[in-house]
């Protein structure tokens, strides 16, 4: 159900990172920001929405990272990083002019083809909107230039207002025509006049109609299952539920077998999966 | 980006015909202000509200704090489950976010109802369940911190 | 068995077998083979045919292994020996670029050129036969290929040694790979080692163009129909004499049906999770990269070892690992090793060897984990006899679908 990525071989950019240069840096929250970088010679294949970058900080280490904006060139890419590890706060850390190193892409895509002319929810949990900023894009101009009907709404959970990651775009999306956003937080601050609780709750009063629904699930696993299972509740079909899995990740090319998830390699048959085959994955304890 | 109009299943649809035409007789339409405070923590849980239109924050006082809001509610949805459950009274205050327009219910004669119209008031008693089952398991997953740095982050909470 | 197209028959004596390492090393073959060492049948760079393990045999069994000389001379009667081909085919541990960062900044990504070694495997045994074809799927038939691997791969030189003395922990007729080398199998040349009255020999034929060119060069005499009966019978007689058979049952299925059986929590209170059964196993595959520099910090490399999922760093999320407990590591390596390898490669990952059995410390046996998950299982997907106990928190209904 997912899109399996064109690219593959052996060559630069699968197993030997390219050179890409951070040309903006942006801070998203405390401890999240996102590197706009582009590539100092040549450019790895083209990233689809959902695909990720094994992303090297030199000297440091790589982690799997997913595309949080894809240039319409094709070639500048932007990644979003949250410092929690050594490699992570490196990359976190990556001031304008630091040359990093990108493999990929890797993994699947969201599949757009089956959001046609459907209702769409895009529901993210905090940093998980990364991945799902490019999706929004790509569905905001199938919209725009007619390419597909139906409505879009996107469903945002975060810690607090401060730690709202692309509060910008959400800004930005939600002045869109046909389009329904809405943001929740779990801890309001003083001045927050918006939604508290969990972003399920905002299924509530999304438009759409379950039967010819399509939904993007990204965040927290636990959130996932969640979100997951009411969309099932109020009637999306769960192969029209695609999620976005995080398994370690080393090679990102399905050789090294870290990533597994019963049946899964997740570099190679996810990140993005539909729930219909990772739901029952997901209610197996250590698997 | 709050609020919203869409009441799609909401809490009183398809309600079994014996009663719901009496229930929904027992309510009346209201519209509050933004600000208006629906019910204090601690008093008498005597009305409940299906919110037709715009959002109430439900809270508690924590002194020397500002009034903290635990969860907000929206169109098509429950706002007060106190009523149905001894002892019956408010486990939190709620507050009209918005302008909000909802049916308002009187809760003593809704029990009584539900006494003498058995299956609504089972199916009632399911449906408040639900959404408190809902509300806890919303709240468990709250607890957990979900987006809150993992353990062991190298900078938790750092600020560059 | 068959007789390939361009292929031959022939017998070579103790001498051919001297010619033929002579041979391959002539070509430029590293020749790697079965020799003696440290109380065990080891795999090593050989000059000379001498160097096999001549008069030995091995004893097998969980948790055992022991040398015994054997009188007959036989150079090929030892089964699997702690060593299997991966080790030179998929190295322990390989570089596999180098950076350099400039004063400005700029980073410059060298790719390891990897070395051109080209390797002859004398005395391949038709389990591990498999188990090479095995990995060649997982490391170059997807949709990116491991580049050192298959150049390494492709320029092998392997030849077969039909199993004629399997060990007390072999179980390849049951998962279908030996003790014969199929005839459709990828090889160059297939041995089998006759000992009897008709003298020390070896019936071969070649399974490649490549072969063929060798065994032509090699002093032979043809097949006579003694010695090819004689090959015929000792490897039939070998498919009669395994330790150890799986269970016949789909094996694939079973391990998806049997995530929550409680068979994994008494494998678990047994394995130590020391991870010798991943090291051993010709298939496993794992690895994990680790990035190192030099003092100045602008010199970096990457480096690839192998890995086991028995590591609690194997699943590691930020959090923590995912698979915290033995019982979930015991699991993963056997339901991805009979199981999910069919998901995700197409095949079974186990040959049938035997080495996890022999190697592991405290004598874990897979057939006998995948015997007994299937009887919990049976027992389980029988129709209910009486409705379950309230409270049961097992139920009836672990059905057959599995995830």
């Amino acid at each position: 159900m997912s899109v399996r990525s064109a690219t593959g071989g052996s060559g630069p950019g699968a197993t030997v990172p390219v050179p890409y240069r951070v040309v903006r840096r942006t801070r998203q929250t405390p401890d999240t920001a996102t590197l706009v970088v582009e590539p100092v010679d040549r450019a790895l294949p083209r990233f689809a929405p959902g695909q990720f970058a094994m992303a090297y900080a030199f000297g440091r280490g790589e982690i799997p990272l997913s595309a949080s904006g894809i240039g319409e060139d094709g070639r500048t890419l932007e990644h979003t990083v949250r410092a929690v590890g050594a490699v992570s706060a490196a990359l976190h850390d990556s001031a304008p002019g630091t040359q990093i190193a990108l493999r990929g892409p890797f993994g699947t895509a969201w599949d757009l083809a089956r959001a046609r002319d459907r209702d769409v929810l895009v529901v993210a949990g905090g940093i998980g909107l990364a991945p799902l900023r490019p999706l929004v894009h790509a569905l905001l101009r199938d919209r725009s230039a007619g390419r597909s009907g139906g409505r879009l709404g996107v469903l945002v959970g975060a810690r607090s207002p401060g730690e709202l990651p692309f509060a910008d775009d959400v800004e930005e999306w939600s002045a869109r025509p046909g389009t329904h956003v809405a943001v929740t937080v779990d801890r309001p601050g003083p001045r927050w006049t918006g939604e508290v609780g969990v972003v399920t709750a905002l299924l509530e009063r999304a438009p759409f109609t379950p039967g010819r629904t399509a939904a993007f699930v990204c965040g927290p696993e636990v959130m996932m299952r969640a979100a997951a299972r009411d969309l099932a509740h109020r009637g999306v079909a769960e192969d029209r539920v695609q999620v976005s899995l995080e398994r370690t990740m080393h090679c990102g090319t399905g050789h090294c077998g870290h990533c597994q998830l019963g049946p899964l390699l997740v570099c190679r048959d996810g990140p993005v999966a539909g729930y219909d085959r990772a739901g029952p994955l997901l209610t197996y304890r250590e698997l | 980006m709050t609020g919203g109009t869409a009441p799609r299943g909401g809490f009183l649809a398809r309600l079994p015909e014996d009663g719901a035409a009496a229930l929904l007789a027992l309510g009346g339409d209201v519209a509050l202000a933004a600000g208006t405070r629906l019910f204090e923590e601690g008093r008498p849980a005597d009305r409940f509200w299906v919110l037709h239109q715009g959002t109430v924050t439900l809270s508690t006082r924590v002194p020397g704090r500002p009034e903290a809001v635990v969860e907000t509610v929206g169109a098509g949805e429950l706002v007060g489950w106190s009523w149905l459950v001894p002892p019956h009274l408010w486990r939190l205050a709620a507050t009209a976010a918005t302008a909000v327009q909802a049916r308002e219910f009187p809760a003593a004669e809704v029990r009584d109802l539900c006494t003498r119209e058995p299956e609504l008031g089972r199916v009632l008693t399911l449906r408040v369940a639900e959404v408190v089952g809902r509300r806890l398991e919303a709240t468990r997953a709250r607890l957990l911190d979900l987006y809150a740095p993992p353990p062991g982050a190298a900078h938790p909470g750092r600020v560059p | 068995m068959t007789d390939s197209p361009g292929t031959e028959r022939a017998v070579l004596d103790r001498d051919g077998l001297g010619a033929l390492v002579r041979e391959l090393r002539a070509r430029g073959h590293t020749v790697v083979g079965p020799t003696v060492r440290d109380g065990a049948v080891v795999l090593d760079e050989i000059d000379s045919a001498d160097r096999l393990p001549f008069g030995w045999g091995v004893e097998h069994e969980a948790g055992r292994y022991r040398l015994r000389p054997r009188e007959d001379g036989a150079a090929f009667a030892h089964s699997a020996g702690p060593q299997s081909w991966k080790a030179y085919l998929h190295p322990q541990r390989l570089r596999e670029w180098t950076a350099d960062r400039e004063a400005d900044g700029r980073i410059t990504v060298r790719a390891e050129e990897p070395a051109r070694v080209s390797y002859a495997f004398l005395g391949v045994q038709p389990c591990d036969l498999r188990a090479i074809a095995v990995q060649d799927r997982v490391l170059g038939g997807g949709a990116y290929t491991d580049e050192g691997y298959r150049g390494r791969r492709a320029r092998a030189f392997l030849v077969v040694a039909e199993c004629t003395e399997p060990g007390a922990t072999c179980f390849c007729v049951s998962m279908g790979t030996g003790p014969g080398a199929p005839g459709d199998a990828a090889y160059d040349l297939a041995l089998t080692e006759v000992v009897d009255d008709g003298g020390h020999r070896f019936l071969v034929r070649a399974g490649s163009p490549a072969g063929a060119e060798v065994l032509a060069a090699l002093p032979r005499r043809p097949a006579d129909g003694a010695t090819a009966e004689a090959a015929r019978e000792a490897v039939a007689d070998a498919a009669t004499r395994m330790g150890r058979t799986m269970p016949g049952t789909d094996l694939h299925a079973l391990m998806a049906g049997t995530l929550e059986a409680d068979r994994w929590d008494d494998v678990a209170s047994r394995c130590l999770t020391c991870g010798n059964c991943t090291m051993v196993c010709p298939t496993c595959f794992c690895t994990s990269t680790e990035d190192v520099g030099d003092l100045t910090g602008d010199h970096a490399e990457r480096w690839r070892r192998w890995e086991s999922c028995f590591d609690l760093d194997f699943s590691h999320l930020p959090g923590g690992p995912v698979r915290s407990s033995g019982r979930s590591r015991y699991r993963q390596w056997l339901t991805h090793k009979l199981g999910t390898w069919h998901d995700q490669f197409g095949s079974s990952g186990c040959v049938g060897c035997g080495r996890c059995i022999v190697w592991c410390p405290v004598g874990i046996d897979i057939t006998e984990e995948a015997a007994a998950l299937d009887r919990e299982w049976s027992a389980r997907t029988l129709p209910p006899t009486a409705p379950a106990e309230p409270g049961d928190a097992r139920g009836r209904s672990p059905g057959r679908t599995g995830p």
